[in-house]
């Protein structure tokens, strides 16, 4: 039987091996996408583009648009006049952020009653909200500013005043080191991890089967379970330096601290990869040839991210949909993912979830084992 | 199923063998429809050494036949045993004992001819020591000594032929099961081919069960048998089978042939026509007195006749009046 796996796995290298071009493809791929990821999202959070409407142009309203400015979220491109320009501006596509400061705002803020209106593009809903929090932080921190300005002049310094939490607020609300990215690095590993195993093991077997290799091996002793861990061999291996090919970017170009014990997210992302493997020779056993393999597995990615918790909290989701979100890996492992990379927890933390992923690696295996059997007509 | 137990049986046996697909849907689908039988009830027996052909127009069910008796597919009913091991239920004995060669070339391509060769010999648990003898004797037997580190997919169809075929022979099978091993290659590899097996034949006892739409491969068999939609018609030797052609056979060529196809048809004494090219095949039951009569039904209206005369019907005439009937039988 092991004799039997060998072989099939020697046929696997060989045939992996000899197609260097698709091979350097699929180690280059989630590079790539890694790299526009991570990019589009550093983009869309700072350097905003911004069209401000000054109607006072004084020391003070000045000194709100350099707050902004310096910030990095905002990028002035225009200077407006009216509320109505900034609003053109903004359908135009030429700003995302629009910044409406009314006339007299020194003399406001003196009174205060000064107010600021702040235009946001809500078509982004990245954009939006890197803009509305970064927005209203750095309003209320520049506010608090003042106050405490005007307090220590007037000698009436009170520490503890409790009508001015706006310290506490402003962490809530500032975003100031793309903390975003942190969050996001662990589950793109997840992500990537996922779209890899599974499309590269699903076309595998497809692929044998659509050029009808698949006859001449059934009609040998190998028994189907030996030819699926074959074939899933080279995928794994790839799948491996996928992984660390992303997480070492992750961790050294985009700057993602990594807090976590390496060896405890190598050994379970290990257990993750074979839970994709699994569910590509599933897809691969329902699929008839690559372009049905393409489509199920672009609609496991779609759903997969909008379900997992890669970008909504599953907390928030009603139980039917979270029930659906379990049957893509992706769930299970991004908390785990994000467990050990940002938050630096140990296994005692996680015991649920990585109980759940190998539960999950061991329903697939056996059934992509069993409606392989059943698929042999 | 002891080893013992199945000497004593023949190569293959099939008994009342139906295999149906199931229509289209796939798993997805929950209602699952029967198909027409692809198999209908076929029964055959191929004794050990024997050589059987199985022969039928596209669509017959050839294939499908092969792939129930391997255990490739799941029978519907009906009982399949190769050397006496269940299709169903042993189909590991079975494969470990029989060579196959698939109708589509299914060796993996982008695989050297020895990668290829290794593979199967290491899957089919041949031995270091086995394998150093062995792979050689094929790769001359098979001519493709000088190439070896060809890639499969880069083969002319008759060498990727024969490649699947010294593959299929590795683990020296008793039994090797040849899915149209000479579809689409040339005439002269065809001959070589047929001579490789003929050596098998000879040399090894090798039983060989071989699927092919070609009339004058079945002329090599021992014994054939015809496969008409799914239905077995026929199963004898050539020589009985070419006695199945009713009456004596007429040939000729008519100057005009559709005018001459519709005359001839409805003549007293013709008991049924076939066409042959631009010739015409009528099967009477006196070929003296009925000769005079077509020249002068045909010269009546107009139509030459050249070259009319008696020939011996071959495999091919007396196989397409059994589908005729069989096709008859069955409006
Ligand atoms: N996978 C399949 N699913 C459904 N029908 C099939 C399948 N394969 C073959 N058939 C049908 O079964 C019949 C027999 O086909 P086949 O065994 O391939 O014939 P042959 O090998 O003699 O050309 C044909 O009518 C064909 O359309
Ligand atoms: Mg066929």
């Amino acid at each position: 039987m092991f004799k039997r796996i060998w072989t099939v796995m020697q046929k696997e290298f060989i045939q992996t091996l000899r197609d260097q071009r698709t091979l350097r493809i699929q180690i280059m791929l989630p590079v790539i996408q890694l790299i526009l990821f991570g990019y589009a999202i550093t983009t869309q959070v700072n350097h905003i583009p911004t069209i401000v409407a000054d109607q006072s142009l004084d020391a003070v309203s000045r000194a709100f648009v350099d707050a902004l400015t310096t910030s990095g979220y905002f990028d002035v491109i225009a200077a407006a006049t009216s509320q109505a320009e900034v609003v053109s501006a903004i359908d135009a596509g030429r700003a995302q952020v629009g910044v409406v400061i009314p006339p007299g705002f020194a003399a406001h803020v003196g009174l205060d009653d000064a107010q600021v209106l702040i235009l946001v593009d809500g078509s982004d809903l990245f954009t939006s909200q890197s803009a509305y929090n970064a927005a209203t932080a750095i309003a209320q921190a520049h506010a608090s500013q003042i106050v405490v300005q005007r307090l220590q002049r007037s000698g009436q310094v009170r520490p503890d005043q409790s009508w001015l939490p706006l310290d506490t607020r402003v962490r809530i609300l500032y975003n100031p080191d793309l903390k975003d990215l942190w969050f996001l690095i662990p589950g793109m590993i997840a992500m990537l991890l996922q779209m890899q195993t599974v499309t590269l093991t699903a076309a595998a077997v497809v692929r044998e089967r659509e050029v009808g290799t698949i006859e001449q091996l059934l009609v040998t002793p190998i028994r189907p379970a030996e030819l699926l861990i074959g074939k899933i061999a080279p995928n794994m291996v790839i799948a491996l330096v996928n992984m660390l090919t992303i997480l070492g970017m992750g961790v050294f170009w985009f700057r993602v601290p990594f807090q976590g014990n390496f060896w405890l997210f190598f050994a379970l992302a290990l257990l993750y990869v074979f839970s994709g493997l699994g569910l590509g020779l599933l897809l691969s056993t329902v699929s008839q040839n690559q372009r049905q393999v393409q489509q199920l597995n672009g609609m496991i990615m779609v759903l997969g991210l909008l379900l997992s918790g890669f970008i909504f909290p599953r907390s928030a989701m009603p139980p039917v949909i979270r029930l659906v979100g379990n049957i893509f890996p992706l769930t299970y492992f991004i908390p785990i993912a994000r467990g050990i990379v940002t938050k630096g927890i140990g296994l005692a933390y996680l015991r649920n979830e990585v109980a759940a992923l190998a539960a999950y690696v061991v329903v697939i295996m056996l059934l992509a084992t069993w409606t392989f059997r059943q698929r042999l007509d | 199923m002891s080893d013992a137990q199945g000497q004593s049986w023949p190569a293959i046996v099939a008994r009342d063998l139906v295999k149906e697909y199931k229509t289209a849907g796939g798993v997805l689908s929950s209602a699952r429809q029967r198909g027409p039988a692809a198999v209908d009830g076929v029964s055959l027996t191929v004794a050990r050494g024997e050589t059987f052909g199985l022969i039928g127009p596209d669509g017959a069910g050839k294939t499908t036949l092969t792939r129930v008796l391997l255990g490739l597919l799941a029978r519907t009913a009906g009982e399949s045993r190769v050397f006496g091991y269940d299709s169903m239920t042993e189909p590991y004995a079975i494969r470990e004992r029989v060579g196959y060669i698939a109708q589509r070339f299914a060796l993996p391509a982008d695989m050297t001819v020895m990668e290829n060769l290794r593979f199967f010999a290491d899957v089919q648990g041949v031995g270091r020591a086995d394998q150093r003898r062995r792979i050689p004797e094929l790769l001359e037997f098979a001519g493709l000594t000088k190439f070896t580190k060809l890639l499969a997919g880069r083969l002319s169809g008759g060498m990727k032929k024969k490649l699947a075929l010294a593959c299929s022979l590795i683990h020296e099978p008793q039994l090797v099961l040849l899915d149209e091993p000479t579809l689409g290659i040339d005439p002269v590899s065809r001959r070589e081919f047929w001579s490789l097996l003929g050596n098998l034949r000879a040399e090894k006892g090798l039983t060989i069960f071989v699927c092919t739409p070609y009339m004058d491969e079945a002329e090599r068999c021992n014994r054939v048998g015809l496969l008409y939609n799914g239905r077995l018609v026929t199963c004898d030797t050539p020589a009985v089978i070419k006695q199945a052609a009713p009456g004596h056979l007429l040939e000729f060529t008519p100057s005009d042939f559709v005018p001459a196809q519709r005359l001839v048809a409805g003549l007293a004494g013709v008991l049924e026509l076939q066409t042959y090219g631009m010739m015409l095949h009528a099967f009477v039951d006196d070929p003296l007195a009925r000769r005079p009569q077509i020249e002068a039904a045909l010269t009546a209206q107009g139509i030459f006749c050249i070259g009319i005369r008696e020939i011996e019907p071959r495999m091919e005439e007396a196989f397409i009046s059994l589908i005729t009937r069989e096709a008859r039988k069955g409006i």
